[in-house]
């Protein structure tokens, strides 16, 4: 949960959600975590899908745990048809620009082949590339650096977000 | 934003006339810069402002002399207050004793006046002090709002008739100016002189990303890479007198790393398409495009050389970052770079003898040189972060970005010299990075 607070800006909502469920998870553990999260929604699909998938040190391909994370997605995006995406790359700060910003693009684009060879349309998804200048975790070390080569899958036309 | 453009692009310096030597003139000292570890020249600048004229200018211009001519590592200005004679007559022989005393080896007097018409008059002698000799002597007429670039122009004639090489003083950086926390920074592009003074803002959006600026070596032009938040980045030219700016080419997909040609004629740049990076060149005139690289890989980077005959770029198909060279056709691709780590951001010298680049080795990034066939490899500066390094127009000096490392740190400006020994931050407003240095504007 902990990789969970730091998204980008226009998650702040989300944020203070996961927050609260953690609580009420730790006082009420029978209780589902996804109680108060209206199913079909952008909080559904961050807090019980998972919206990012991460990339080891100059990686491109997708890991197993990034592909567990995508079928997930896939699933939910069968369910809410209506939703269109942008899958946007990022790489950490430890390379050169240019070379992060094609990476960052190399992995927005894997994770877009991975989700249309699961069944997504093809045309209900688009990617964005930003390189190194996005960060999530800023401080200097590995803890963020991994937490920085993502690629987000962000649901465009959500209701309210 | 116009306004300030335009005056800052006009070159209001004119009239460059050769004042007669009182001395026959004939240089005798040179500074000898084919040395490792160089011996800075001991040099004295008198205060333009003492000896008549304008003293509050005088001054100022003696200032941004002596502060241009320490920053390269090759002269020593002497401190003003141990001269025996401060306000000397201008037009007078010195009293080559008293500046021997201090041993200084050259001497620079001038003085700065304020014309009739509005004008300002700027002279400058320039002494052999143990041959008791003066070497060169000129005089400039400018507006006054101009008086730093006469200084630079004065500096970059001192630093040629003493070393025997181009100067880099009166030249402009455009750079990426960064303000804001690391998670949410904000990117303008800004052009400043290169000693950090006069800088203005030529974009000014929270909302667009800038990467990558570069000046064209025969316009007033740049080109640089915008993305606004949510969108494509994509090449595009701006022209800084007009402030008229357009998308370069008609690519399907992202473009980056733009770089012009040696006669401004062509911009090459990386198209992304697929996960894919390859090298395009597009003729600026006919505005048709050529495709340079074929591969499954990231190519990016590209730089011409002086002479436009070939491109070194930097590649990941051999499985790592590294660097290559190839035909200014896209023929006869080779890889040049063979030491231990990944290698990018390649640059050609304007002198044509070496390319700069940015090495991720052992958890450091370095800037170094080697010669464009891959040998000669050496490391200038090494550190947590350092990238992306630019050539001063006379090869001598490469100026790049440091990051300072941890939450609140972000990119400075520095520039070292071939030697490795002289290191110098350039003082930005805010955070600084991806420089770019113009040519020379004189």
């Amino acid at each position: 949960m902990s990789s969970l607070v730091n998204f980008g800006r226009g998650m702040r909502l989300a944020v203070i959600l996961v927050a609260a469920l953690t609580l009420a998870a730790c006082a009420q553990k029978d209780k589902p975590l996804a109680g108060n999260v209206t199913p079909g929604s952008a909080q559904d699909f961050v807090v019980n899908v998972g919206d990012r998938v991460f990339f080891p040190v100059d990686q491109t391909t997708l890991t197993p745990q990034a592909r567990d994370t995508l079928n997930k997605q896939v699933q939910w995006l069968r369910l809410y048809p209506n939703y269109t995406v942008t899958i946007e790359g990022h790489a950490d700060e430890r390379g050169t620009r240019e070379y992060n910003l094609a990476l960052s693009a190399r992995r927005a684009q894997n994770t877009r082949d991975y989700v249309v060879s699961q069944g997504i349309n093809a045309s209900r998804i688009r990617t964005v590339s930003y390189g190194k200048e996005r960060p999530v975790a800023v401080c200097d070390a590995e803890s963020c650096f991994s937490q920085n080569r993502r690629a987000v899958t962000v649901l465009n036309n959500a209701p309210g977000s | 934003m116009r306004a300030f453009l335009t005056a800052a692009a006009s070159l209001a310096v004119a009239a460059i006339v050769t004042i007669g030597a009182a001395v026959p003139a004939r240089a005798l000292i040179e500074v000898d810069i084919t040395q490792a570890n160089i011996q800075p020249m001991p040099i004295a600048i008198t205060d333009f402002g003492a000896s008549g004229g304008d003293p509050e200018v005088g001054r100022q211009i003696s200032d941004v002399i002596s502060a241009d001519l320490q920053r390269s590592g090759l002269f020593k200005p002497i401190d003003r207050a141990a001269f025996i004679e401060a306000g000397a007559n201008f037009d007078a022989v010195p009293n080559f004793g008293s500046w021997r005393v201090l041993n200084a080896q050259a001497l620079i007097t001038g003085r700065v006046t304020k014309q009739p018409d509005g004008r300002l008059k700027a002279e400058f002698r320039l002494w052999d002090v143990f041959a008791g000799q003066q070497i060169t002597g000129q005089q400039y007429f400018s507006n006054p709002e101009n008086w730093r670039r006469i200084a630079h122009i004065i500096a970059d004639a001192i630093y040629e008739r003493l070393t025997g090489e181009k100067g880099y003083f009166d030249t402009r950086i455009v750079f990426v100016d960064e303000t804001g926390p690391k998670d949410a920074r904000v990117r303008r592009l800004a052009i400043m002189d290169q000693d950090g003074a006069n800088v203005r803002y030529l974009t000014n959006s929270p909302q667009e990303i800038i990467r990558n600026p570069r000046f064209s070596p025969s316009r007033q032009e740049i080109t640089y890479v915008s993305q606004p938040i949510g969108e494509t980045p994509r090449v595009y030219l701006l022209n800084i007198e007009t402030g008229q700016r357009e998308v370069v080419g008609d690519f399907p997909g992202m473009t980056f790393a733009p770089r012009f040609s040696p006669d401004g004629q062509r911009v090459v740049l990386s198209l992304e398409q697929g996960g894919n990076a390859n090298i395009y060149v597009m003729d600026l005139g006919s505005r048709r495009t050529t495709r340079l690289t074929n591969t499954p890989s990231i190519d990016t980077s590209p730089s011409f050389s002086p002479d436009g005959r070939q491109i070194v770029f930097e590649s990941d198909r051999g499985g790592s970052q590294q660097v290559y060279v190839m035909n200014a056709d896209g023929t006869n691709q080779q890889r040049i770079s063979f030491g231990q780590g990944a290698y990018g951001t390649p640059v050609w010298s304007p002198r044509g003898d070496l390319v700069a680049f940015t090495k991720r080795s052992g958890g450091q990034f370095s800037i170094g040189v080697m010669r464009p066939d891959g040998s000669g490899e050496r490391i200038l500066t090494e550190g947590y972060h350092n990238e992306g390094p630019t050539w001063a127009p006379n090869g001598r000096v490469l100026m790049f970005f440091r990051e300072v490392r941890g939450a609140g740190g972000g990119p400075q400006l520095w520039t070292v010299d071939l030697t490795g020994y002289n290191e110098q931050q350039v003082p930005t407003p805010a955070f600084g990075s991806d420089p770019a240095w113009s040519p020379l504007l004189n």
